[in-house]
C-alpha cells in the first residue's frame, strides 16, 4: 500500500492527541486554570492537526460533511462521528477545569472513552479490509490502542504506565509482524484464484495492460518497504518503545529531572512515524497479483 | 445509501470467454471512448503524450501464460472490470453513500456529486475495478453502460455494454444472471463458468468462461520417424549422416 504521508501524520498525531485526552478525561492527571488550557491546547492541536492532515489526500474535501451520513457500514463515517463527539465532549469537560476550576467526571469519563472510540474507529477502518491480509487481524486495533494511550501516557507525564504499555506495545508489535508476515499466504489469495486459471497450471503476469503504472499500481503496489524491513523493523522498536523505556527507567530510578521526557517523547513520535510509514508500505494488497506484483 | 439492497432477482452482468479473447484490447479503447463523454466526470489521461503516460481506465486487458505440469504454456487474454458483486465491499466501506447498488438490477454505481474522494471503495475491491481519477478527485468505476443499456434513443442492437457491442471476438456476453433461462446464464452452466477471488466472499454477477484444453495434434507424417533431427540412437537416414559427418576429418564427434 502507498504510504500517504497526510494519513501517516494523521494516525501517528491524531492518536497521540486522542491518547492524552483519554488520560485527561480518565481523571489521570487534573489540571485546572490556565494548566488545563495548556494541556488540552496540546491535545487538540494534535488530533485536530491530524485529522485536518487526513483531509489533505481526500479528492474532494469540500464535500467531507457528507461522510458522516453511513455510519450504520462504514468505519469511516464511525469515525468521523466518533470524533466530533469525543473532541465536543472533552472540550465541555476542558472548559469546566479551565474557567471553573470543576471537574466533571461523567463528561470526563465518557469523553475519554470516546477518544479511545476515535481511534478503535480508525483501525477498524484497516481491520476490515479482506483484501489486505496483513491488516485483518485482532492485532491492528490492540496496536492502534496501545499505541495511543501509551503515547498519550508518555505525554502526559505518567511515567510507569507509561513504561508498561510502551513494553507491551514492544511486545505486540514484534508478534503482529511476525503474525502478519504469514498472513498473505495463508489467506489462500494467489495469482491461480485471482485468474481462475489454477486449473490449468501454473500462472505467471506475462503481459500487462499497458506500457504506464495507473492508479492502482501507485496506490496499492509498493515495494520500497518490504525490501528494507528487517532494518526498519529494528529502527521502529528503538525509537519508539527502547530508547523511551530506557529513559524513562532513567528518570524513575536515578531521580533525573524530568526533562528526560522530552528525548523520549521525540524518541517515540519519531519511531511511530516509522512503525505507521512500515504499517502502509509492507502491506500488500490482493490487487498486486493481477499485475504479477505485491 | 451504502448498505447494500436485498438480492435483486435480475443480476446484470457479463460473462467473459478466456477461450475466444485475442486480446485486441478494442473494449478497452470503447469503453473509455463511451464512458469519457457520458456518464459522470471523463476519464482523464495524465502526460498521454509524454514520457510516463498514465490515465482511468474502467476495463483493462491483462496477459497471462500459464505452465501446465505437462506439454505447452498457454497464453490467455484476461479483459477486467468490475463484476458488480452480490456482496460488494466497495458499497458498505463508503461514508458518504456515493457508492451504491440498484436494487432494481444490480448494478454497482458511484453518484459523482457525492464522493470525496477517499479511495476506501478502491481499498476494498480485490479486482482493481475502480480507480480514483486523478484529474476529477472522484472514483470512477464500470457502469455496465447504464446510459446504453436502458437507453430507448439507440438502436436496439446498440442497447448493451460498449465493451460487448464492440468485441470482434464475440468474447464478451452481457445479459441477467439472475434468470436461470437466459443466455448467459446457460452459457456459464455449460462451459463452467467461474468467479474470480471466490474466497473473499464478494459474489461476483459476472462470470469467466475457461479456456477450452488444448487438442493432442495425431502423428500423420510418415516421414517424420525417418527425419529425427536428434540421432542420438544412431538409426535411419539422420544417424548415418551424423556418423559419416562426424567421421571425416574435423568433424564434431
Amino acid at each position: 500500500m502507498h504510504p500517504a504521508s497526510s494519513v501517516i501524520i494523521f494516525n501517528t498525531f491524531s492518536g497521540l492527541g486522542f491518547g492524552l485526552l483519554f488520560w485527561l478525561g480518565m481523571g489521570a492527571l487534573v489540571p485546572t486554570g490556565m494548566g488545563a488550557f495548556i494541556w488540552f491546547t496540546i491535545a487538540y492541536i494534535l488530533a485536530v492537526g491530524g485529522l485536518i492532515a487526513s483531509t489533505f489526500h481526500l479528492g474532494h474535501p469540500e464535500r467531507a460533511i457528507k461522510a458522516f451520513s453511513q455510519w450504520k457500514t462504514s468505519w469511516l463515517s464511525r469515525e468521523g462521528i466518533c470524533a466530533v463527539f469525543a473532541l465536543i465532549t472533552m472540550a465541555l469537560y476542558g472548559a469546566g477545569l479551565v474557567f471553573a476550576e470543576a471537574r466533571i467526571p461523567l463528561i470526563g469519563i465518557i469523553g475519554g472513552i470516546a477518544s479511545l472510540g476515535v481511534v478503535f474507529t480508525t483501525s477498524m477502518i484497516y481491520a476490515q479490509m479482506k483484501t489486505v491480509p496483513r491488516w485483518r487481524h485482532w492485532t491492528t486495533p490492540a496496536m492502534y490502542l496501545l499505541l495511543s494511550i501509551g503515547g498519550g501516557a508518555l505525554l502526559s507525564g505518567q511515567v510507569w504506565i507509561a513504561t508498561v504499555l510502551l513494553i507491551v506495545g514492544a511486545a505486540l508489535q514484534v508478534f503482529s509482524w511476525a503474525s502478519g508476515d504469514t498472513r498473505f499466504k495463508a489467506s489462500g489469495t494467489n495469482m491461480e484464484t485471482a485468474t481462475g486459471l489454477g486449473h490449468i497450471g501454473k500462472v505467471r503476469a506475462f503481459e500487462p495492460p499497458h506500457t504506464g503504472t495507473n492508479y492502482l499500481m501507485r496506490e496499492f503496489i509498493h515495494q520500497v518497504g518490504r525490501k528494507h524491513a528487517d532494518q526498519l523493523r529494528i529502527i521502529t522498536i528503538g525509537l519508539a518503545f527502547v530508547l523511551p523505556v530506557i529513559l524513562l527507567i532513567a528518570i524513575e530510578v536515578s531521580s533525573l529531572s524530568h526533562a528526560l521526557a522530552i528525548p523520549a517523547l521525540l524518541s517515540h513520535v519519531a519511531g511511530v512515524l516509522a512503525l505507521r510509514w512500515l504499517f502502509f508500505a509492507q502491506a500488500e494488497h490482493v490487487v498486486g497479483l493481477y499485475y504479477g506484483k505485491r | 445509501m451504502t448498505q447494500l439492497p436485498p438480492p435483486s432477482a435480475k443480476k446484470l452482468g457479463l460473462v467473459i470467454d478466456l477461450d475466444t479473447c485475442v486480446g485486441c484490447h478494442a473494449c478497452v479503447v470503447s469503453c473509455k471512448g463511451w464512458n469519457t463523454e457520458n456518464y459522470g466526470a471523463p476519464l482523464s489521461d495524465q502526460d498521454a503524450y509524454g514520457a510516463n503516460p498514465s490515465g482511468t481506465f474502467l476495463n483493462r486487458v491483462h496477459s497471462y501464460e500459464v505452465q501446465p505440469d505437462q506439454g505447452e504454456a498457454q497464453l490467455i487474454h484476461f479483459p477486467k472490470s468490475c463484476l458488480h458483486c452480490e456482496d460488494a465491499p466497495c458499497v458498505t466501506v463508503c461514508p458518504t453513500g456515493a457508492s451504491y447498488k440498484r436494487a432494481e438490477d444490480g448494478i454497482v454505481l458511484v453518484n459523482e456529486s457525492d464522493c470525496i474522494g477517499c479511495g476506501l471503495c478502491a481499498w476494498a475491491c480485490p479486482y482493481g475495478a475502480r480507480e480514483l481519477d486523478a484529474k476529477e478527485g472522484v472514483m470512477k468505476k464500470c457502469t455496465l453502460c447504464v446510459d446504453r443499456i436502458y437507453n430507448e434513443n439507440l438502436p436496439e442492437e446498440d442497447r448493451q455494454p460498449a465493451c460487448v457491442r464492440t468485441c470482434p471476438a464475440g468474447a464478451r456476453h452481457f445479459g441477467d444472471l439472475g434468470d436461470v433461462d437466459s443466455d448467459v446464464s446457460k452459457l456459464v452452466a455449460d462451459r463452467g463458468g467461474f468467479d474470480l477471488m471466490p474466497e473473499q466472499g464478494t459474489r461476483p454477477v459476472n462470470k469467466y468462461l475457461p479456456p477450452r484444453p488444448k487438442d493432442e495434434m495425431p502423428e500423420f507424417d510418415v516421414l517424420a520417424p525417418y527425419l529425427e533431427p536428434i540421432a542420438s540412437d544412431g538409426k535411419g537416414f539422420v544417424g548415418w549422416l551424423d556418423k559419416a559427418l562426424s567421421s571425416l576429418p574435423g568433424g564434431a564427434k
